[in-house]
């Protein structure tokens, strides 16, 4: 089996990353390996009846705390537990403190002089809800619920709404810039596909080469053309369009996203289209303009409808690579131009959420995976070329 | 162009000619950018604008001294150095994988075809920033993540489809008889595979390997999650100095950038009609 080899490579350095993600999002092992010992007894314990849980608890917790301390584990609970319940982290570090000094019980007394928040039922009940091994909290926090501690699963008030949001403006962004790329890319497509091949091979070099040059070279070249002092502006300024001092913000917004990325991205339109209209003798069109039909509608009627395969085919990949980017967006995007994932590489390098941003990776890849599907139904893997 | 046929009516003209300046606008806007990298990287003071002085065909607006940081910075040659060893190393790794692939896949006899290319060539398809994740978490948790493997080894496995894709593809006008002819005439298998096979998809392979190469070299979300500091590639460090602190020595970089595509662009077109000229096949 001559396919073994790389099948192996790719299940190992591509697969099982994936599948350690779609792992992480659910994970939730955390506070039951930091804490073992109380959350075993925890397990038993009732939380209907509104009590705290018995001395036998609270010194476990004590316990735990000790031992998580010595092991600097401590403050990853607590960071995990303030993703849930505000405050937790606070909680968590300051008691890690305190025990230092409980040597003998009774742990309750003792333990709630440390901290108040041991006193609350809430506490308790919330480290209780992390006591199943996997957790659907990542994605209900992706798509902006929670679950409550009564088990309900509520929607987050609206100044807290974040991520629906985000996928909204990404998947409203990937539209504009998949609807501009084709009304640009329609026309240069049809124009070298009705040229000799003489000259559409050169006006392909002039679509090929943005294609093959790296993305942070054409990124960088927006940034200078788009800012403030920069050539547009400057040209703008120097025709007497544009006063000095109120120079339109063309960069770091929405704007210089979609522009940036309708330029990054429509090789991947032409070239689809450009193939497909290859294909469609253009005597065909010449016999309906002889049978009397207008141009117009020799082309809308003869025409267009063969060029469809190539719109489904360009359409869908410009689509599926837009809705992923991440460099142009982090670059051109300021603050409203961001995509899902400078949301996903925040909680992975800064906020180090990670489990949040494997949720939301997850939602993402069902997304593309649903539109691959669709490109697949509709051009065939088989008939995927390059260049 | 200068052929219209005399019987066009006046707007049949105007649109023909209207048709073609759109056109224009819109490879203008394709080009431009790249083409207006190029004197900025020449600017003598640190700005990403046209200054008085160039406009003015000024020499002492022009400069070269972004181009010397480029040569003796320490920051860009390491990245040089790492861009160059890492694509290398996982150009070599998925052209190899990716050609026995290929040749695996265009067997007559190979099962659940469809499905083996659509889960090979999954790397292409998914989003950058998820492969980057996953990659991210599984190599930390294995001890890849921040070492010179661990991205050769994601470069690979990104690279691996573009190979897939253009071996099969220079495969699809095979003839198998070829081999059994080879065979016929005494041939070993592995003589038949160096001087029949290999001779026939040279093309493509190399074709398959300029693209994992470029994959490799142009990769920059990946290699900000998987590697470190010391794997600093190129587009590495020009993300950093575009967020950092933006100079002109980073259009200068994208300037040589451009001149390296435009010789692997002339390449891979040389490449693919050497290839179809072989195989026969006519230019249409």
């Amino acid at each position: 089996m001559l396919v073994g080899p790389l099948f192996l490579f790719i299940l190992f350095t591509f697969f099982i990353p994936i599948g350690d993600m779609l792992f992480r999002s659910v994970e939730n092992s955390i506070v039951t390996d930091i804490l073992p010992r109380s959350t075993k007894l925890l397990a038993d314990w009732d939380s209907t009846t509104n009590e705290l849980p018995s001395e036998a608890v609270f010194a476990a917790m004590v316990a735990d705390i000790k031992e998580g301390r010595k092991a600097r584990t401590i403050t990853r609970v607590g960071q995990r537990l303030n993703y849930e319940a505000p405050g937790m982290s606070s909680l968590f570090r300051s008691s890690a403190r305190k025990t230092k000094r409980m040597k003998e019980g009774p742990y309750k007394p003792a333990l709630i002089k440390a901290h108040k928040r041991w006193g609350k039922v809430e506490t308790w009940k919330v480290i209780k809800q992390f006591i199943p091994k996997y957790t659907a909290g990542y994605f209900l926090a992706a798509v902006d619920a929670k679950q409550e501690l009564n088990g309900d699963i509520v929607r987050l008030g609206d100044e807290k709404r974040i991520y629906i949001d985000l996928f909204w403006r990404t998947l409203r962004l990937s539209l504009i810039i998949t609807a501009l790329t084709l009304i640009l890319g329609f026309p240069i497509a049809y124009l070298m596909a009705i040229l000799p091949t003489k000259s559409s091979n050169l006006l392909l070099i002039f679509v090929l080469l943005p294609f093959w040059t790296s993305l942070l070279v054409r990124t960088t070249a927006w940034i200078a053309l788009l800012q403030q002092q920069g050539v547009i502006n400057e040209l703008l300024v120097f025709v007497g369009l544009v006063g000095t001092d109120n120079r339109p913000q063309m960069i770091h917004n929405e704007f210089g996203a979609i522009v940036a990325m309708t330029h990054i991205l429509l090789p991947f339109m032409v070239l689809p289209l450009f193939s497909v209209m290859k294909t469609i003798p253009k005597s065909y069109v010449r016999a309906a303009v002889s049978l009397g039909a207008h141009p117009w509608a020799a082309f809308w009627k003869v025409y267009f409808p063969g060029t469809i395969p190539g719109i489904g085919a360009g359409a869908i990949l410009v689509f599926i690579l837009a809705i992923g980017y991440y460099i142009t967006p982090e670059l051109v995007g300021g603050t409203t131009g961001t995509f899902i994932s400078n949301r996903i590489a925040h909680h992975i390098s800064s906020s180090l959420n990670w489990g949040l941003a494997a949720a939301l990776g997850v939602i993402l890849l069902g997304i593309v995976v649903a539109l691959y599907l669709l490109y697949d139904k509709i051009v065939g893997i088989d008939n995927m070329k390059l260049g | 162009m200068g052929k219209l046929p005399p019987y066009l009516s006046l707007p049949e003209r105007l649109w023909h000619y209207g048709f073609r300046l759109l056109c224009g606008l819109i490879f203008f806007f394709l080009i431009f950018p790249l083409v207006v990298v190029i004197p900025l990287s020449f600017n003598a003071v640190p700005f990403f604008t046209f200054t008085k002085e160039m406009l003015a065909l000024d020499p002492a607006g022009y400069s070269l001294k972004w181009y010397e940081d480029f040569f003796t910075n320490l920051n860009w040659q390491g990245a040089v150095q790492n861009s160059v060893i890492i694509a290398f190393f996982a150009t070599l790794l998925s052209t190899t994988l990716g050609t026995l692939a290929a040749l695996g896949l265009s067997r007559p006899t190979m099962p659940a075809k469809t499905l083996v290319m659509s889960i090979l060539i999954s790397p292409m398809i998914v989003p950058l920033i998820i492969s980057a994740a996953g990659m991210f978490f599984f190599y930390s948790r294995v001890g890849l993540q921040g070492t010179h493997i661990g991205v050769i080894l994601a470069h690979a496995a990104l690279g691996t489809p573009f190979v897939v894709i253009t071996v099969t593809a220079t495969l699809v006008g095979f003839d198998n008889s070829l081999i059994r002819a080879a065979a016929s005439l005494g041939a070993s298998p592995t003589t038949t595979f160096f001087k029949v096979i290999v001779p026939l998809i040279l093309p493509g392979v190399i074709s398959g390997a300029l693209f994992a190469f470029i994959t490799s070299f142009d990769e920059v979300v990946v290699v900000l999650f998987v590697g470190s500091f010391k794997q600093r590639t190129i587009p590495w460090q020009m993300f950093s100095g575009i967020r950092e602190q933006i100079s002109p020595t980073i259009l200068a970089v994208a300037t040589i950038l451009v001149i390296v595509s435009i010789a692997l662009l002339v390449t891979v077109e040389l490449l693919r009609r050497r290839g179809e000229r072989l195989r026969g096949i006519q230019e249409t």
